[in-house]
């Protein structure tokens, strides 16, 4: 189970050809090699919490400038995996990371790595809409703030575009200065992209980020990601097989830690390779 | 649908939970009857005192009479009489203020309009008629009488501001004493121009000091030459000196609104003017003052402190075997009595950092000791250190409270521990904090234990802030709203006379805490609803 993707390199061709360059074939293991230049490079990547092991092996690239979708049963280890890629395990104690993720193909897990800058470039988008107890301008604006920008017209900009980009400008124009607790549920999660959108990420890490939404607002999101795609690497951990597949390039199935299969988001659910993907995808078991 | 329409079905008593609903009721209904009645006795008993009432003449069965207020009944036990509680003042007269008579024996009570209300300077109310004024020469109305004794309460204004001068020479002096020992301590020779400047200013000053202080006496002696004299119900006299006077009145004459006057002015002197009589008549506003500087002061310790200690608690700290024995540690010193505190706090920092900085910095002074005694600094940071672990427990909880979401939000932005912690944390953490606050506020307020080894005294010369350099002094004695009810109520002299003082001075310090407290509670629902996460 260690090694579990081995497509061959010729089936996929990626949507938006990124120099079309060979990346990560250096090592002589068999890889999981594909035809695009990787914004995110995991490689042999565990996770342990204390002594129980989250994550196994995990060998996983994702591609600039498109979505992937990470699925698979509950309590698998798709949270983890993603929080591996801004570090957000690093404030959990007790936690052990071995293996490789580079990001541009610096690794972020070497000393030299500056977490917070780090994360200023990797935005992340909870499960939760969790917006702080602040007026809606300055929940957008707190990101610029604690990187240091003072200018008062030059945030002000930021918020608007932010909040634009988000799709939520129209809705709060009028009510910036209002609580962001008085938003609905949807506004919130938006309110939380446009928060995450402000500070000039590269990627955007999105955990079930609709799970506690209607299906209107999830629409809006889901909307959202496509209008983001092209200028953003996203990853999107997500339940709802529909979404995966109506909105992502990639999906990764996961199975209690191990990363079963990777590959372009239509052959998974078209025409998996393991049994596992496909008996999870049709809905026989998780 | 029918199983669950049953007219037979019944769950059993104790599984319905109405009991628990009534047991809930029934203890708060127990606390809140408690509070109450707490509350009723100190205002019945601390608003009355001032009001002032109408003199009563009692007619007793042998023949004698006698002016007096009268104020409770009790009954004899064994017996039907029941006992009667007259204040008749007059001390001087009497040998005390109060007296029982059975009520069988009394055989009217009228209220004369004639009697007037002396409060003095010594000896309590006097209750009696005008005779004359000085050596009766004139004859003299009762018109000519407030004329006379306004015009002695000018003069006394006068006397206190030639005082006010005798202190601050004094004070001069004493500065210039400070100065000549200083600089004898560093070995100066005698013949040195600067000591000898120091001592020839010393000696004007010295004389200056004799000549206003006979001035001064002079004035006094003249102004108690004028005097009143007045007559109690059993007809006999009694010269008073018009200067002793602090309030004269016929309260049968006064209509409700001059009353209330009367009783306003009662407060304005409560609140604004010195004690007198050992602390049983007068105004409190030393000790109000010492009350509130001192707990201002130990705030100004205490929050910050505990404030930091939190936050390294909960957010710094790595959680393991000695950060959980100091949690438990924290939480049980507010178990331990207070006056261990106050013995720490007198060891520790009276003789230990008191004594050093005497040694240091005064060892001129010595054997007389400047901080190496009791003050208001040293009990504000005995109090500081009682109070700084319901600062600690509550920030700490206030933190622990906010939902991890928050704080991943927060990182997810690439802020830094101390963004997160000061921009989104203790915003939302401060009503938490808040609540510390007040908790400690209120329970320094009403801590007397302590002090009374750390340097509250019934009676303060001076405020530990004045109008005198430096202006805040720190190594003053100072005077205590809670020190000042134990003190009336169980050290003074004159127990009974001092009870109405002990109610009005309970229900002060109530009143200062409920202001201090509902202050901060307005600020904290203020905070509440600014950073509130509950969604709206
Ligand atoms: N802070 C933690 N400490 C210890 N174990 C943890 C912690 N967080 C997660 N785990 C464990 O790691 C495993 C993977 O958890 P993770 O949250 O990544 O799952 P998930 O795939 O996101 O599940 P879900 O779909 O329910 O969100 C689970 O077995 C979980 O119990
Ligand atoms: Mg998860």
């Amino acid at each position: 189970m260690t090694d579990p993707v081995t497509t061959e390199e010729s089936h996929v061709t990626p949507q938006k050809p990124a120099g079309g360059v060979k990346a990560t074939s250096e090592r002589p293991k068999a890889k999981p090699a594909f035809d695009f230049e990787p914004k995110i490079r995991i490689e042999n990547l565990s996770l342990y919490y204390g002594q129980t092991r989250a994550l196994f092996d995990v060998d996983m690239s994702m591609p600039a400038g498109e979505i992937t979708a990470l699925i698979g049963p509950s309590g698998c280890g798709k949270s983890t995996l993603l929080r591996t890629l801004n570090r957000m395990n690093d404030i959990i104690p007790a936690v052990r990371v071995t293996g490789t993720v580079a990001i541009d193909d610096v690794d972020i897990y070497s000393k030299a790595v500056h977490v917070d800058l780090l994360r200023k470039r990797v935005g992340m988008v909870f499960q939760k809409p969790n917006p702080f107890p602040k007026s809606i301008f300055e929940n957008v604006a707190f990101g610029l703030r604690i990187h240091g920008e003072s200018n008062r017209n030059s945030i002000e900009e930021t918020v608007e575009k932010s909040l634009q980009r988000a799709a939520l400008w129209d809705e709060v124009k009028d009510r910036l200065r209002e609580n962001a607790m008085s938003l609905s549920g949807g506004q919130q999660q938006r309110l939380c992209i446009a928060r995450a959108l402000a500070v000039g990420p590269e990627i955007l890490l999105m955990d079930e980020p609709t799970s506690a939404l209607d299906p209107r607002s999830t629409a809006r999101i889901e909307d959202l990601l496509d209008e983001l795609r092209s200028d953003y690497t996203i990853v999107i951990v997500t339940h709802n097989m529909q979404q995966a597949s109506r909105v992502s390039d990639w999906t990764g199935f996961m199975y209690e830690g191990y990363l079963v299969e990777f590959g372009q988001t239509e052959k998974i659910f078209i025409a998996p390779e393991k049994k596992q993907t496909e008996d999870y995808i049709t809905g026989r078991f998780g | 649908m029918a199983s669950i329409i049953d007219p037979k079905f019944k769950r059993g008593f104790w599984q319905d939970g109405e009991p628990f609903v009534w047991g809930t009721a029934a203890a708060l209904s127990a606390i809140l009857i408690s509070i109450t009645i707490l509350i009723a006795v100190i205002m019945v008993n601390g608003l009355g005192v001032m009001w002032p009432s109408d003199v009563a003449l009692l007619s007793l069965q042998d023949g004698a009479q006698v002016f007096g207020l009268p104020l409770r009944e009790d009954p004899i036990l064994g017996s039907d009489a029941i006992n009667l509680q007259i204040k008749t003042g007059n001390r001087d007269l009497y040998g005390a203020d109060f007296r029982w008579v059975e009520k069988g024996t009394v055989r009217a009570i009228e209220y004369p309009s004639d009697v007037y209300t002396l409060e003095r300077m010594e000896y309590g109310n006097f209750y009696g008629r005008f005779k004359r004024l000085g050596d009766g020469a004139a004859p003299a109305s009762s018109e000519d009488l407030e004329k006379a004794w306004q015009a002695g309460q000018e003069e006394k204004e006068r006397i206190a501001a030639a005082a006010e001068e005798v202190n601050a020479l004094s004070r001069r002096i004493d500065g210039i004493s400070g100065r000549v020992l200083k600089l004898k301590h560093s070995g100066t020779p005698e013949n040195d121009a600067t000591l000898q400047g120091l001592l020839g200013e010393q000696e004007t000053a010295k004389q200056e000091l004799q000549g206003r202080m006979a001035e001064q006496s002079a004035l006094t002696q003249a102004l108690l030459a004028h005097t009143a004299t007045f007559v109690d119900a059993g007809g006999r006299e009694m010269t008073i000196p018009l200067m002793n006077i602090v309030r004269l009145y016929q309260p049968s004459q006064m209509g409700i609104g001059a009353k209330s006057r009367f009783y306003l002015s009662k407060i304005g002197e409560l609140l604004f003017d010195e004690p007198r009589e050992s602390n049983t008549e007068g105004g409190l506003f030393p000790a109000i003052f010492g009350t509130v500087m001192l707990t201002f002061l130990m705030s100004l310790l205490s929050f910050p402190l505990g404030l930091l200690a939190g936050i390294y608690l909960r957010e710094y700290a790595r959680e393991g075997i000695f950060i959980r024995i100091v949690r438990i540690a924290v939480n049980n010193l507010a178990g331990i009595p207070s006056i261990v505190y106050g013995i720490f706090g007198l060891g520790f920092f009276v003789y230990g950092i008191g004594g050093t900085i005497d040694a240091w910095f005064f060892p001129e002074r010595l054997p007389t000791p400047t901080f190496g005694t009791g003050g208001i600094l040293w009990a504000s940071l005995t109090l500081g250190i009682l109070t700084v672990p319901v600062v600690i427990v509550s920030t700490e909880e206030a933190l622990g409270a906010i939902p991890r979401g928050i704080r991943e939000g927060a990182y997810a932005l690439g802020s830094t521990k101390f963004q997160t912690l000061v921009r989104v944390l203790l915003p939302m953490a401060s009503p938490g904090i808040m609540t510390g606050f007040i908790l400690a506020m209120a329970r320094a307020a009403g801590e007397v234990a302590p002090l009374m080894i750390t340097g509250v005294v019934k009676l303060a010369p001076t405020l530990p802030l004045d109008a005198e350099y430096p202006f805040l002094h720190l190594d003053r004695k100072f005077m205590h709203l809670g020190f000042h009810i134990f003190d009336i109520g169980f050290q003074s002299p004159n127990v009974e006379a001092a009870k109405p003082m002990v109610f009005v001075t309970t229900l002060l310090l109530v009143l200062i805490v409920l202001l201090m407290s509902s202050t901060a509670i307005y600020m904290r629902g203020r905070m509440r609803e600014r950073y509130s996460v509950r969604s709206l």
